[in-house]
């Protein structure tokens, strides 16, 4: 009975949620959610809840870790006990700070860091749910959370996964599509600047098909663009227009 | 404490003072007054429970997870409550990433410690294999900004969260335990609230902001059941207290534990 069934999805293409294959999850986002942060920004992608609160530029603990050229720029990721299924401990585990580095890097080159030499800016994520793509929406929250600690920047960060689910690429996996699925591949790129600045990939791809990914996740990246700049407007729109 | 920019310049501690002798204070409460309180329940759908609190600036969102594992020893019978807080960093500048510090501890102690002593749910009931495998019931609060009296918060949070709980229902099959797809309301009946004031100078004022905190001379926080029962208490802060303003700060506690709790209930 359940074989009948798989092979009936199969046939039909369809996805878990019943999206295309190139069609984001619904997403949300949201600036300025902290009041005791510099810069926030809370974001709902599919069912994926992540806050992101930035601090500084400020002064750099411990000291001698300060650059004489440029801020240092820290970041955490963090899950809620509750965010999954079972629950986690909320000690940090290695992806967690595995996930902080690949932050890093991939809004690091946004950033005019040399504008603040001697001091850090930290970016905190505390994932309240996750659901799939954790690390694409925390950057994307963290890119809105930097802009709104009124942190220079060259581009907006946008980050989306794309990946190979029952021989099919698709855009933004789900959890059940990034745990069963072949492959996943999250990318991150500055759209203004045309520059990747995250690309990371498991699982098994042929070269084409990881084209294909990386190609399907810089699409879903400039919509996603879209939300963020209206998530920004929303907040300083108005502001703007009356200077 | 490691203030970055938390630190309250003198001048404020005077002003504080000031205002709290006038029966004034800075945000332009009364002595007695609470922040406004929003409860939102089940937030999270991946937990069993879910709430998140907005007290004032305060915001707290706690999740409840549920598994099967072993008693304790001491109550092999029973169902199992771990509370457990997390300072995050984006809650305050002054908190940073680590092990939890003191006031966590605390935190997590002082709401494990009212939800315990209330019975909150009939941890009798909760037995599936008695002596062998119980309910266990996580309590994760989670601070998310703090802007004072994370303690009142967090309580309302893990009673609203409770109360909206549907437990994983287990089956017994051979002395084994297997979890099946049907979920059952946890039945959190008992309704424990903590209220906390703070003494600064000679008056007692309620729900504390986050500056208040800071120049306060003691604090009680009182947890009180619905039927006017007081289930815990914990004192903390620098100053002593007289038997005259701790009998007065219960008097308050538990006419405000009314007031709380109809906010929690009118969530429902």
């Amino acid at each position: 009975m359940s074989k009948k069934k798989k092979s009936k999805r199969k046939k039909k293409w369809e996805r878990i949620d019943g999206r295309e294959a190139n069609e984001l999850r619904p997403i949300k986002i949201e600036s300025g959610v902290l009041p005791n942060a510099d810069g926030s920004a809370y974001i709902e992608m599919g069912r994926n809840k992540i806050i992101v609160g930035v601090f500084g530029p400020g002064e750099m603990h411990p000291k001698h870790l300060a650059k004489p050229h440029k801020a240092v720029l820290r970041c955490r990721y963090h899950m809620a006990p509750f965010s999954v299924d079972p629950r986690r401990s909320p000690a940090p585990s290695r992806r967690d700070t595995e996930i902080g580095m690949v932050m890093r890097y991939s809004l690091e080159p946004a950033i005019f860091l040399e504008r603040y030499p001697r001091s850090c800016i930290e970016v905190y994520a505390e994932v309240l749910q996750a659901d799939g793509g954790t690390r694409c929406a925390s950057i994307n929250a963290a890119t809105v959370a930097l802009v709104d600690a009124g942190i220079p920047m060259r581009d907006l960060v946008v980050s989306c996964a794309a990946g190979k689910y029952n021989g099919r690429v698709i855009l933004d996996l789900g959890d059940y599509e990034d745990k069963e699925g072949e492959a996943d591949v999250p990318v991150a790129y500055m759209p203004k600047l045309g520059e990747v600045t995250l690309l990371q990939m498991d699982g098994i791809l042929s070269a084409e098909e990881l084209e294909k990914c990386i190609n399907l996740s810089i699409e879903g990246c400039n919509q996603i663009y879209e939300m963020q700049r209206e998530a920004l407007k929303k907040k300083y729109g108005i502001e703007k227009e009356e200077n | 404490m490691s203030p970055r920019h938390g630190i309250v310049p003198r001048l404020k501690r005077k002003k504080i003072q000031e205002a709290v002798t006038s029966g004034k204070r800075m945000d332009g409460r009364e002595l007695e007054d609470y922040r406004e309180i929003v409860v939102k329940s089940n937030v999270i759908e991946k937990a069993e429970g879910s709430a998140e609190v907005f007290l004032g600036d305060t915001r707290v969102m706690v999740g409840i997870k549920i598994k099967c594992g072993a008693p304790f020893e001491d109550t092999p019978n029973a169902g199992v409550i771990i509370c457990n807080a997390e300072f995050v960093p984006i809650a305050s500048p002054n908190f940073e990433p680590g092990p939890p510090r003191e006031e966590s501890i605390e935190l997590a102690r002082v709401v494990d410690r009212g939800l315990r002593s209330a019975e909150v749910v009939d941890f009798s009931k909760l037995a599936i294999i008695p002596g062998k495998y119980v309910y266990v019931i996580n309590v994760d609060i989670y601070i998310l900004n703090h802007a004072g009296n994370l303690i009142d918060a967090s309580a309302i949070a893990a009673l609203a969260a409770l109360r909206g709980t549907m437990k994983p229902v287990y089956k017994v099959k051979d002395g084994e335990v297997l979890l099946t797809d049907k979920k059952k309301p946890l039945k959190a009946e008992k309704m424990p609230v903590a209220v906390t004031l703070v003494k600064i100078g000679d008056s007692l004022i309620l729900d504390p902001s986050a500056d208040e905190e800071e120049v306060m001379d003691a604090r009680l926080t009182v947890t009180v059941d619905e039927d006017g029962n007081v289930c815990t208490i914990q004192k903390s802060g620098t100053y002593g207290l007289t038997i005259e303003e701790i009998g007065k700060a219960i008097n308050i506690a538990v006419e405000k534990a009314t007031e709380i709790r109809s906010k929690i209930t009118g969530n429902d």
